[in-house]
């Protein structure tokens, strides 16, 4: 098992599990509804050409968040080394 | 089943529809199968979220009226588009009837997530149908769906569809037509925690609010997920007592640490997760699909720039030259049927008014629409393919720089050609007071009706009958550089005074790409015409004419050259009232009344310039206009039209309000005149400033 880490500072190609999840800020209960929250399964597809947004898989489809919101979840990496 | 599935159908009132969805679950596309052009598109009264009611029949030939409502992932709004979903549904909007039956269209490949809005609506206690859409891409995507058996396990009419493809039209109909339509077995158990709130919450919003015990429960339910922060205009406020209750409930939980939305989030999910173990059977992961791999190269680091450079020149290209075969066209046609009426009637008054008021007026309206359809034309592409939401991935980098999103980069472009359907196009934002900064700005990028006051200045600003290319191109892009930042530098600042809110967000989701579909589009495009042309053209038009008269009236003595008649018009009245406020930045009343004809388009500016100096055949050729400029003197003989005169009035149009237009337009936009008003005045305010600055260090510095 690998150590908890924030969502903004996965490698690309990372399948993750959502650990933490802030319960305040509506910007994270909007996630929550995306079906983004403490449990949920993800995967860091990739990041803007800028480096910021992200954007995950999770569900099934593909979201966008920004790295100031990504920060502070923390999630755990199911397979440290990308595919 | 219970008292609430009676059903109108058959009797004299059509049965009332709501179609719901999450954004890109063809909702649209089904919509338009089933009531083809029977359509009446509107706006709800106050805010600017599309109103879309649209009829067909039944299997019998009775009529069923639908009300499209707009796209939303939730009940607890985060944009005034989920605000009126929310209102509708719950029927606290007095300028919409309650639907009677809600019929919610999901995308059948993105099962989970759009369940969740289901999910809630189910609390309602509302005949529901399930529309089942995308099934062919859901079995592309390898995904089973048990349709029967979700059937069973909700207890409601699921009909599977392929929208796009025609398929499912006729099931959806026949279910809609049915009288009996059952209600949603929909039990799941409200979290502990939060339970006894609930059902406070309820009893007094059954008892104060007077709802029906089932909205009741499910505005309660909606309460602790949503704290009205989207409040629109035209939906009733809640009463005190209920508020109250929530506030102790909310202090009591934030003592205990009770993260209440959260809990009710995750057993939403849960129970749909609980629900999709059993309806959805995934098979062998297919790996990356066509979505993927067309991702890899537009949004990659190298080529997905390429991509957007790319189609961004196209999309600013046609609107910049496509456009100007049908606006000359229509300028010909106008012009020619001016002609025409000239030669039919008297001359006098009431011919004038008709060629030179009414006609050229309705020629103003219309010369907008060929640039308004095609950045529709290109929206609805990007949009119904799913590039837009990957250019705003790309672009929200930038944008956030100002505070903005990367959503407001398609109208900012657009608004180069010209502002109004740039600012037609910001619906596109979700977020209220991005969209509102995002509309204020718009107008500050170096509009094409620019062109002509910056191509006829420069050709005063430099001696010698020709231009140097390069000189022309470096004042040209100084103009347009100067708009850029200016509209940059406001939003930036709007962004943190006036529009100050919730750090900008970027939750989006991009969707898969799709081959668009061209009925829908042309449908969006006509209705955006239509809706320019009804609410926009009527008042341009009456404000044309306005201007026509301020420039015609009173008359000069018969034979009097057209600049004497100008001169004393009541537009050279006000020009001559506007000097003491414009002669500080190097402007007489000349050039005033200039500035006011061009309130009408700004490239009015240099056919009035030719009237008031007597200038022939201005309108072929700026050289004799050049000419006369140059020729003109201040009462005590200096040069009116110095170098930097022409450098100070070419800063005035990068910022002045000067288009009436796109004030109507911005007044329709937001509602509002409070908005446009305040438009004038800081662009004109902005712009009296910097030339102030500009003309007199110039002037001091000797120029």
């Amino acid at each position: 098992m690998s150590a908890l880490q924030k969502l903004s500072e996965l490698t690309v190609g990372t399948h993750a599990l959502v650990r933490e999840f802030p319960k305040q800020g509506s910007a994270f209960l909007r996630l929550r509804e995306m079906g983004l929250m403490p449990g949920t399964t993800l995967t860091l597809v990739r990041t803007a050409p800028l480096g910021d947004p992200l954007e995950i898989k999770v569900r099934g489809y593909n979201l966008t968040l920004r790295k100031s919101e990504a920060e502070h979840i923390l999630v755990e990496a199911t397979n440290p080394s990308p595919p | 089943m219970s008292a609430e599935t009676k059903s109108p159908v058959g009797t004299r009132t059509p049965p009332v529809y709501a179609f719901v969805g999450n954004p890109n679950c063809g909702k649209s596309t089904l919509f338009n199968a089933l009531t083809g052009l029977k359509q009446k598109v509107g706006n709800y009264p106050g805010v600017t979220v599309e109103k879309k009611i649209g009829e067909t029949y039944s299997q019998h030939g009775h009529p069923i009226k639908i009300i499209d409502l707009p796209g939303a992932y939730s009940l607890a709004a985060r944009s005034p588009d989920e605000a009126v979903l929310r209102d509708v549904l719950l029927g606290r909007r007095e300028d919409t009837p309650q639907p009677d039956r809600i019929v919610c269209i999901l995308d059948a490949s993105n099962l989970e997530r759009n369940l969740y809005l289901v999910h809630q609506i189910l609390d309602l206690g509302r005949p529901v149908i399930l529309a089942l859409n995308m099934m062919d891409l859901a079995a592309k995507a390898g995904l089973e769906i048990r349709v029967a058996r979700l059937e069973k396990e909700l207890g409601i009419p699921v009909i599977p569809c392929e929208a796009a493809n025609g398929k499912g039209i006729v099931e959806l109909r026949l279910a809609m037509s049915r009288t009996d339509l059952p209600l949603a077995r929909h039990a799941w158990d409200v979290p502990a925690a939060i339970a006894p709130a609930v059902s406070e919450l309820a009893a007094s919003l059954h008892e104060n609010d007077g709802k029906a015990p089932l909205s009741a429960r499910a505005e309660a339910l909606l309460l602790l997920t949503d704290q009205d922060t989207v409040r629109v205009t035209g939906s009733k406020p809640l009463h005190p007592r209920t508020c109250e209750i929530f506030r102790s409930w909310q202090k009591r939980w934030e003592g205990e640490g009770t993260d209440w939305a959260g809990t009710l989030v995750s057993s939403r999910y849960d129970a749909i997760g609980s629900l999709c173990s059993r309806i959805l059977v995934r098979k062998t992961n297919l790996g990356p699909n066509v979505s993927d791999r067309i991702d890899q190269v537009v949004t990659h680091p190298v080529w997905g720039w390429l991509v957007l450079v790319g189609i961004m020149s196209l999309l600013f290209l046609s609107i910049f030259t496509l456009a100007e075969y049908p606006m000359n066209f229509i300028d010909a046609r106008i012009a020619a049927l001016g002609d025409w009426v000239k030669s039919a009637m008297p001359q006098g008054d009431l011919r004038n008014l008709i060629t030179d008021g009414a006609i050229a007026g309705v020629g103003g309206v219309l010369v907008f629409l060929p640039q308004i359809l095609i950045l529709f034309l290109f929206i609805g592409l990007l949009e119904s393919t799913g590039y837009m939401a990957r250019a705003a991935f790309i672009m929200d980098r930038l944008m956030s720089r100002v505070g903005l999103n990367g959503r407001s980069f398609i109208p900012l472009l657009s608004s180069y050609a010209c502002a109004i359907p740039g600012i037609m196009a910001t619906r596109t934002i979700e977020d209220r007071k991005d969209r509102l900064t995002t509309i204020l700005v718009a107008p500050l990028m170096s509009c094409s009706a620019r062109l002509p006051v910056y191509l006829l200045m420069i050709s005063a600003l430099v001696p010698g009958e020709r231009v140097p290319l390069l000189t022309k191109a470096g004042v040209m892009v100084l103009m347009y550089a100067l708009g850029t930042f200016g509209a940059f530098g406001f939003a930036w600042l709007f962004k943190r005074t006036l529009l100050k809110g919730e750090p900008p967000l970027m939750i989006m989701e991009l969707p898969p790409y799709r081959l668009p579909r061209v009925r829908d589009i042309a449908q969006h495009m006509a209705e955006r015409a239509w809706m320019f042309l009804k609410n926009a053209g009527t008042v341009i038009l009456a404000i044309s004419i306005v201007l026509w008269f301020l420039s015609a009236y009173p008359k000069a003595p018969d034979g009097a050259p057209p600049s004497q008649q100008l001169a004393q018009s009541f537009a050279g009245r006000a020009g001559h009232a506007l000097e003491p406020a414009i002669k500080p930045i190097g402007f007489d009343w000349q050039i005033g009344i200039g500035l006011i004809t061009s309130l009408a388009a700004r490239e009015v500016f240099v056919s009035t310039m030719g009237v008031v100096f007597n200038s022939e055949g201005a309108d072929e050729s700026t050289t004799p206009l050049r000419q006369s400029l140059l020729k003109a003197k201040w009462p005590d003989g200096r040069p009116l039209f110095t170098p930097l005169v022409c450098l100070t009035l070419m800063i005035f149009y990068v910022f002045a309000m000067q288009c009436m237009s796109t004030l109507v337009v911005v007044k329709r936009e937001t509602a509002s005149w409070r908005w446009p008003l305040f438009q004038v005045a800081y662009m004109t305010g902005t712009a009296w400033v910097v030339c102030f600055i500009v003309y007199q260090t110039g002037h001091l510095l000797g120029f």
